[in-house]
Formats: structure tokens, sequence, C-alpha cells
């Protein structure tokens, strides 16, 4: 019930900060279509833990945070890697063990490798994930298991 | 103000044009699919977070910011996807990737 409410909360910030049109009448029909939509969600018994993740709450932004600077240094290593391919372009594919254990946690430790240029999941199989990575540095930033660490505690507090 | 502002849209605009024309480089230039892949993660992420951002110092503190931010969150959720599914569709359609790195032998046999 609690993830219901929020999905309608959700629902109506997404609205107000997109309509623009703030009289009576339209506000009104937001309302409605908010509330219909939350109802539908609910009768269809789609609104759990993987659609609507409240359970990972603040710790979900602060991972967010490291995985943006983490995107950042990538990016330049990757473009490094594009302009100068003979010294750098060193293509390798491997397996990592995700530790995570429920699902939502690998999907968002499998997303995170491939949100980050120069490591893609090529395939995730149990709690192998398989990754291609462009340089050896990208290579090793996986092989670290930092990031998965990272995931596993976010995810951890809620399991 | 308005000069300090202008000049950050230019400094980011500038840089996420730059990164596109990498990405667009890299992908004509790097070897087999897989690596072009990569080439195209860097489009996904910081060159669209650069130009939106740069974008989003245009529109003043407004309703527009808030509509450009929100597109640079749906295709940071929705990039690694597709990306996963041109991987995922290319390995088990048996394509194998060019490897000269710290590759480990048996992934090699199950490209098969």
């Amino acid at each position: 019930m609690l993830r219901t409410v929020s999905l309608f909360l959700v629902l109506m910030a997404v609205w107000l900060l997109l309509s623009g049109h703030y009289t009576p009448l339209i506000t009104g029909f937001g309302i409605a279509s908010c509330l219909l939509s939350a109802l539908i969600a609910y009768r269809m018994d789609v609104i759990d833990h993987e659609s609507h993740p409240l359970q990972l709450g603040p710790r979900i932004f602060l991972y967010w945070g490291w995985l943006f600077i983490e995107i950042f240094k990538a990016n330049l290593d990757v473009a490094k890697c594009i302009l100068f391919p003979s010294k750098n372009l060193r293509p390798s594919m491997f397996m990592v063990t995700a530790s995570q254990k429920s699902d939502l946690g690998k999907v968002i430790y499998a997303n995170s490798i491939t949100l980050t240029p120069g490591t893609v999941t090529v395939d995730l199989d149990g709690d192998q994930v398989m990754v291609h990575a462009l340089t050896e540095i990208s290579a090793q930033g996986v092989m670290s298991g930092d990031m998965d660490r990272r995931v596993t505690k976010v995810m951890e507090a809620t399991s | 103000m308005e000069l300090a502002l202008d000049i950050g849209t230019w400094v980011l605009l500038l840089a996420g044009s730059l990164l596109l024309l990498i990405t667009g480089f890299g992908l004509i230039r790097l070897p087999d699919l897989y690596t072009r892949i990569h080439a195209g993660g860097m489009a996904d992420t910081l060159a669209t977070f650069l130009i939106f951002v740069g974008l989003s110092l245009q529109s003043g503190f407004s309703l527009v910011t808030v509509k450009l931010l929100l597109v640079i969150a749906f295709v940071f959720f929705t990039g690694p996807t597709a990306s996963y599914a041109l991987a995922q569709a290319s390995f088990v359609a048996g394509l194998k990737p060019k490897l000269d790195g710290l590759s480990e032998s048996e992934d090699k046999d199950e490209t098969d």
C-alpha cells in the first residue's frame, strides 16, 4: 500500500513538472489521471520491490554520485583509447562473480558495468557476469570488484 | 552573470561536441563490433550529459530545465539496456570478439 501511495506521489510530481498548466480544471484532470494510473497499477499487482524499489532509499543516490565520477573517468580513458589505439587498445573478455543475491541487485550491477564506457556486460547467467572490456584500465576496474561491493552495500540492508 | 552562463554553456557544448566527434571517429576506427559499442557508450553518457547541462544553463530556472534534466535521466536508464541488447544478440549469434588483452581461454570456447 505504501508503494501505491508513493507511486501516486511520483506520478503527480512528474505530471506537475511536465505540464506547466495550472488552472483548476487541467490540474483536476492531472490528479484524476494519476489516481487512475496508480489504481490500475495496484489492481494489476505490478507494484513490487522491483518496479518501484522504495527500499533502496537514499543510498542509491550516493551510489549514483559515485557511479557518475566513474563514468567521467571511463569516458576520458575510452577517448584516449580511440585517439591512440596502438598504445591503449587491449580488448579482453572475462567472467566476474556478482555477489548480490537479488535479481534487482544483479541488474543494477550489470547495468552499471554497461553504463561505464569501456566495459560492456555481454552475458548474465546466475551470478556469473561476462564482461567485454576495451582497455587494460577498464578491465582492471571491473576485476577489482569495487563496483560489485558498492552495489552489494546498497542492496544489503534490504535483501 | 549572463556572461558567465554563456561561457559555461559554450564550454559544456564544445566539450560534449568534441566527445561526440571522438565517438564518431571511434565507430569507424575501432576493429570490431564489441569495441565499437564502447565508443557508442561515450555518446550515451558524458556527451549527452554535457550537452544537456549546457542547454539547461540557457533555459534559466524553469520547467524547461527540469525537462532537459529528465531527458538525461531517461537516456542514462535506457542507454545501457540498448548496449546490452546489442552485445548479447551478437554474442548469442556467435560473433567472436577480437581479443589481445587479458583474455581467458575458456571464454573463446563458449563463443563457438
